[in-house]
Formats: C-alpha cells, sequence, structure tokens
C-alpha cells in the first residue's frame, strides 16, 4: 500500500466529520479497554509478568543474531525452509516464487501485519494468483479493498449495515432475499463463502505472533481457527514474520503470549493458539508438505541498539490504540499507512521514513496511556519525541512554527527580557480579555476555532509577587 | 520517607509558579504560597525563573529546553524543595530534566540531585508535609479532571480528593474517564486543533454528564483548553484550579470568566 501519512491532518479532518466511524471507536471503551482491565484485575502478577516479558525480550534482542540462527538451524531440523528477507521487495520474491513453484491459483490467508506491511496480495494478484483474506476482519476489507484500521481489529471502523452491503454487492450467487440482519448471520454467510476457498487453496499465509527458537516453531493466536485451516488445508503454508518476532524458548513463549490476549482483547488466552513446527511428519494425519517461514528485516536491524530500539519489543496486542485518544477520535485509516496509533506513530517513521510519516509522532498529547497499558513497557511518548528531535534537527518543522518557537525560547532564556515583556504585553492583553476570555485572537485561531480563550487576571504573578515584597 | 522529611521543621520551598500561572492565572499562585505555608514551609519566588521548557522539549528542540531546564536548575537548586502547582510543570522538572541533561556527567549529577527535591503541589502538601484537611469552604458540588502527567508521571489521584474531603460545604461527584486526556498537550492542541477539539468535546460530554457545577483540576493548561470548551458550547461550569479551592481563594472570578462572576 502506498502510504499517505504524509496527509494526516486532512485524512484526519475527514474521519472526524465520519459519524459511523465516531460511533464505531466509541464501541472501544466498552470492549477492548474494558475487557483488558477486568483481565488485569483478574490476574494479581500481571505487572510481574509485564516485567518478564519485557524481559524476555530484552534478552532476545541483545542476542538476536544468535537465535535467529538458532531458529534457522532447528526449522531447517525438521524439514522446513528459512527464507531471509532484507526488503519487502525480497519477501514478495520469495513468497511469490515458492507459489509460482508449486502452480498456486488461490492462495488463503491468515491475518499478519507483516503481509500488509509488504503489500503481498498486490503482488500476487499482479502474478494472476488470487489472494483470499480468511480472517472475517481482513476478509472485510479486502472486499473492500481497504488496508486495516487497527492491528488485531482490522475492519474495527466498519458497522453491520456496510458489511451486510458489502455482502450482497460481492456475493452474487447467492439469492437476493436471504435475510443478514443479525451478525451470526452475516458470520454464518462468510464461513460458507471462505469455506469453499479453504479447500482450494494451494498455498495458505500465516503471519506469525512468535518464533521460537529452540523448536523451530511459529506461533499464532487466532480466535476464528481460520488460521489453522488456513495452514493446514493447503500443501504448502508460508509463513510471513519478522525478525523481532523471536523468543528463545517455549517457556518464554507462553510468557508472552499470557500478557498478549489479554492487553489486546482481555482474554486469558485466545480461542486458538496454534504451534508449528516443519511440515507433515510420517504418521501425521494431517498438516502441509512443505513448510517456509519468510523472515523479514526492513530496517528492523537498523533500529537495534538505537533511539528505537525498544520498539522492537512490540508485541503488536492493540493496547495502546485502544487507550490512545488520538486513535479514538480519528480511527487508524487517517494514519495512512499499515501500522496506526501509537505503536505506529513510532515504528511507521522507521520503517517509511519522516519525511512521509512527519506528523504521526507529533500527533499525540502525551497523555502517556499508550505506555502505562503496554505490556511489554515501550516508552512510547519517549520515541515520539525523538522523531520529533530529528524532525527539528532536519529542518522539517514548519517554518512560521519554528519561528514562533524561537522567539519564545529566546525570551525564557532571558529571565530579565521576558519579565518585561510579559509585565508590559499581559497586562494590556488582559484589558482586551474584560470578559474573562477571547472568542478569537490574533495568531491564536488555531485555539479559537473551537474554544474560548481565557484571559489574563491582570498583572502577572511576578509583577503582583515584586509589588507585595516591597509592601513588606 | 516521612521521617527525613520531618527532619526539616521549616523548609524554604522554591515556588516554581509555572509560566502560565504567572500569565495567566496569578492567584493559582498566591494559593498555593498560602497553602505551603499553612503547611509549615517557608516559600521564595526566585525571579530568574521563567518556563520549564516543556514547549521546545516536545517540539523535538533539544538546545533550548536543555538552556531552559539549566536556568530553571540554577534558580532553584538551593531550596530544600522545589514545589509547582502543576503535575506537567513538575513532571518535566522532575523526570524529563534528568533524561534531557543525562549526556554530560556535570550536568546529569546536577539534574538528578535537583529532580529529588520537586515536587508536584498537592502530592507535596499530603506525601512530604503529611497534610490531611485543610481550612477552606466551598460550596459546590464538583468534579475531579485527572491531568494526564501528573496522574502518570507522578502518580497524583488521592492527594486531591484527601484534601477536598476536607472542603466544608464541598462535594466530589466523578465524572466518567476522570483519568482521560482532555486533549490539551500543549502544542498539540494549536497544531492539531481538529483532532484536540474532538477529545476535548468527549470530556466536555462527560463533565455536563456528571452533573456537577464545577470542575477542577490541578493543571492551568488542561483546566484553560476544558473551561474554553465549556464557555464555548454555552455550558455553565465553574471551573477552577484545585489550589484556589484548597487555600480558600475562590472569591476571584472562576477560570475564563469576567468580573461579571460565572452565573
Amino acid at each position: 500500500m502506498k502510504p499517505v501519512s504524509h496527509a494526516f491532518k486532512d485524512n484526519a479532518k475527514q474521519a472526524l466529520a465520519d459519524e459511523p466511524l465516531r460511533r464505531a471507536l466509541g464501541g472501544i471503551k466498552h470492549g477492548f479497554v474494558a475487557n483488558r482491565a477486568k483481565a488485569r484485575a483478574k490476574l494479581p502478577e500481571f505487572e510481574r509478568l509485564r516485567d518478564e516479558a519485557r524481559a524476555v525480550k530484552e534478552h532476545t534482542l541483545a542476542h538476536l543474531d544468535l537465535y535467529l540462527e538458532a531458529y534457522e538451524k532447528k526449522v531447517t531440523e525438521t524439514g522446513g525452509h528459512v527464507h531471509w528477507a532484507a526488503t519487502a521487495a525480497d519477501a514478495r520474491a520469495a513468497i511469490l516464487q515458492i507459489c509460482q513453484a508449486a502452480g498456486a491459483k488461490t492462495v488463503t490467508k491468515g491475518k499478519s501485519m507483516v503481509g500488509e506491511e509488504i503489500a503481498i496480495n498486490e503482488h500476487l494478484e499482479a502474478a494472476g494468483i488470487t489472494p483470499v483474506e480468511t480472517d472475517l476482519g481482513e476478509y472485510l476489507i479486502q472486499l473492500r479493498h481497504e488496508p486495516p484500521s487497527h492491528i488485531i481489529a482490522p475492519a474495527i471502523h466498519l458497522n453491520k449495515g456496510q458489511v451486510e452491503a458489502d455482502f450482497r454487492r460481492e456475493h452474487t450467487d447467492l439469492p437476493d432475499n436471504r435475510v443478514l440482519e443479525e451478525p451470526a448471520q452475516l458470520v454464518a454467510e462468510a464461513r460458507a463463502v471462505l469455506r469453499k476457498q479453504f479447500l482450494a487453496a494451494d498455498v495458505g499465509i500465516t503471519g506469525a505472533n512468535l518464533l521460537i527458537a529452540e523448536t523451530g516453531t511459529s506461533v499464532i493466536v487466532t480466535n476464528e481457527g481460520n488460521g489453522d485451516l488456513t495452514q493446514c488445508l493447503p500443501r504448502i503454508h508460508v509463513v510471513i514474520t519478522s525478525i523481532e518476532k523471536m523468543v528463545p524458548t517455549l517457556e518464554d513463549a507462553n510468557t508472552i503470549l499470557r500478557v498478549l490476549a489479554r492487553s489486546a482483547t482481555g482474554q486469558e488466552c485466545s480461542t486458538y493458539t496454534t504451534f508449528s513446527t516443519g511440515p507433515k511428519r510420517d504418521g501425521d494425519p494431517d498438516g502441509p508438505d512443505e513448510y517456509h517461514v519468510v523472515v523479514l528485516d526492513n530496517g528492523r536491524s537498523e533500529m537495534l541498539g538505537g533511539q528505537f530500539h525498544d520498539m522492537l519489543r512490540c508485541i503488536r496486542c492493540g493496547a495502546c490504540m485502544n487507550h490512545c485518544p488520538v486513535y479514538g477520535a480519528i480511527g487508524g485509516h487517517a494514519y495512512g499507512w499499515v501500522y496506526p496509533g501509537p505503536m505506529g506513530a513510532v515504528l511507521t517513521p522507521s520503517l517509511i521514513g519522516i519525511d512521509e510519516a512527519g506528523n504521526l509522532p507529533n500527533a499525540s498529547t502525551f497523555c502517556g496511556r499508550c505506555e502505562a497499558v503496554c505490556p511489554m513497557r515501550i516508552p512510547l511518548p519517549k520515541m515520539m519525541r525523538h522523531w520529533r528531535e530529528r524532525e527539528y534537527e532536519k529542518g522539517n518543522t514548519p517554518a512560521f512554527y519554528k519561528l514562533s518557537l524561537k522567539a519564545w525560547a529566546y525570551a525564557a532564556k532571558n529571565p530579565r527580557l521576558y519579565q518585561t515583556l510579559t509585565g508590559l504585553l499581559i497586562p494590556l492583553l488582559a484589558r482586551f480579555g474584560s470578559k474573562g476570555r477571547f472568542r478569537s485572537l490574533p495568531l491564536a485561531s488555531g485555539w479559537t476555532r473551537y474554544r474560548d480563550l481565557p484571559a489574563p487576571q491582570g498583572k502577572t504573578f511576578q509583577q503582583l509577587w515584586r509589588a507585595k515584597e516591597m509592601r513588606s | 520517607m516521612a521521617g527525613k522529611n520531618q527532619a526539616i521543621s521549616t523548609p524554604t520551598v522554591g515556588l516554581f509558579v509555572t509560566c502560565l500561572v504567572d500569565l495567566i492565572r496569578p492567584s493559582v499562585g498566591f494559593a498555593a504560597v498560602k497553602l505551603l505555608e499553612e503547611a509549615g514551609c517557608r516559600v521564595e519566588v526566585p525571579q530568574s525563573q521563567t518556563c520549564c521548557g516543556q514547549p521546545a522539549y516536545n517540539s523535538g528542540d533539544k538546545s533550548d529546553a536543555r538552556a531552559l531546564a539549566l536556568n530553571t536548575i540554577a534558580a532553584f537548586e538551593g531550596f530544600d524543595y522545589v514545589v509547582a502547582p502543576s503535575g506537567s510543570c513538575a513532571g518535566m522538572l522532575k523526570h524529563h530534566y534528568p533524561e534531557l541533561l543525562g549526556d554530560d556527567p556535570e550536568t546529569a549529577e546536577r539534574a538528578n540531585k535537583f529532580a529529588q527535591k520537586v515536587y508536584e503541589l498537592i502530592s507535596f502538601l499530603v506525601d512530604v508535609r503529611e497534610m490531611k484537611a485543610v481550612s477552606a469552604a466551598f460550596e459546590a458540588n464538583t468534579t475531579y479532571h485527572d491531568s494526564c502527567a501528573g496522574l502518570r508521571e507522578l502518580g497524583i489521584k488521592k492527594q486531591p480528593r484527601e484534601l477536598l474531603a476536607s472542603v466544608k460545604g464541598l462535594t466530589l461527584t466523578e465524572m466518567d474517564e476522570a483519568e482521560i486526556c482532555c486533549g490539551f498537550g500543549g502544542t498539540f492542541s494549536i497544531k492539531y486543533p481538529d483532532i484536540s477539539n474532538a477529545i476535548v468535546e468527549k470530556k466536555t460530554g462527560n463533565i455536563t454528564a456528571s452533573k456537577t457545577t464545577c470542575l477542577l483540576a490541578g493543571d492551568l493548561g488542561c483546566l484553560m483548553n476544558m473551561a474554553g470548551k465549556l464557555s464555548r458550547e454555552g455550558k455553565r461550569v465553574e471551573v477552577r484550579h484545585v489550589a484556589e479551592v484548597l487555600a480558600g481563594m475562590t472569591d476571584t472570578p472562576a477560570i475564563g470568566q469576567g468580573d461579571e462572576g460565572t452565573q
């Protein structure tokens, strides 16, 4: 997908005017947020578990080269193939080659954010291969040719009526007079349509929530079971994933899984947690004949050890966006690429550049709720600030804004000048704002377009304090 | 901790007024002085203070932010404590100065030493000075907004509620989502006014739904944002800094209100 992050302000404006979207986003509070809070309250050791999960990832990242090699060795031993992909293009090429070698016509897909990142669907389509998303949310947005608007609930922006309309438009072989009012009816229809695709697929592509070095295993967590059908029924299973998904052991995977589901949906454990190790062995009742893992770097190894290193701990639970007031106001599409919300505001500039994604780390109130709920304790606001520093150093800060900032800073760095200037200006301003507020004020239109601006009371505190000191 | 603090019977507190209180609402500064004196402190107000530097820091301008941080530290490091009537500015002094000045061992040590003395006003009164009650009276049904930096950087939640419970005539009704950002975010409110507006609209909705007549908080930036939105919406809610109420200094017009009063 071609990023439209540079148009963030316009995207946000559109989103704010989209009433159905605002209603859909309003539901997050009663769903993900409330459920996470309940799950956390039920597990006394949750905070300790967060520390443990964080430590697992920190250890892994510190020795990532070793664990990646150990992982590859295990995958190979169990009969699978690891394909290292330095860039998105490398990953696309590797997957296409596997599909073409198999003569694939239809490819089923489990949900994968890395798949979105490398835009694998478009690539397969261009080569005459039909990718079919099998996660319900992904299926819905595929019908609409839209990107996901949330990393675990890709169609969170849609409502029932929109889904019904899409199904009636797309599923033309079904009777026109069928009833599609209840969510259950919509789900049943999607299941029936997808069932045929599962059986027809030549290749199944899934993502991976975790990779386990000691066993060469990839792990997916889903709630629909679509991932299992995607990876077990076709002859070939391709895992598309990225280097930072690694953990050393099964035990470590368990630690991460315990915080992942709770942070994401408030479940103790997702409905399906599936461990895949190699292709079908002799005597196995099912499983693929071939098992491939495409491991993407795409700029991640450059983040190791740098200012954005901590971002590599992210386990893609979505808690940061669920709790973000900005995401809650505008939704995910406004962010203009694959990863929205606070985690996207940090990761997107790393992956597609700060020139394209500069707005993202700026569009935060730094309220800190994202960091407070992040199971991996990623200091998201701090890293957004680092992006702002880089932008400032690059000279990307808008000229008028920078000039105002510089003028203010110059005065603030010279206390005497500052006291003199404010001592003159503030009482003057107070006189114009005798009603206690301004309905409009030159240079403050960004504020007064929507709000009144409370006026100064009169003299500054410093003036009053000095006068008081003189009297006493 | 308490024992150590009690060792200083009459500590000298440097009041970090904060630029917004200095310029927009000096009455909050005087309320802070009164409360600190009631808590047995001697208060001084260094004239060389200006702003904590957050606008520069959060805009990526590290060199100006550093210069302002060093200016603040120089003005205040001689006091027993540094107290600010703002969680946001206190958080900047306490948590972000050490980070901002951490590259150079010399400034790092100064910033760390300084940070240990820094407190937000209400938490200082309750946690350090062990204030349990105030002598103020204020007839109002109030609600309290937990400003983000105070809540999440400094753990301020119970302290203002504890002291408010002792104000005669005051009742406190919690609003829904009291802990969610009001959409101010400093320069955010000017850089992204549309989004900021959508967030503050939710907040004023929650304030109105609480059916209270007075909104309190501990940060003037957030208060100005919410008061400005409430008055634009024509909602009659009296908005005040919590220090004014605790100090019994509520005869000044509320935030965003003129001499005609709040009604």
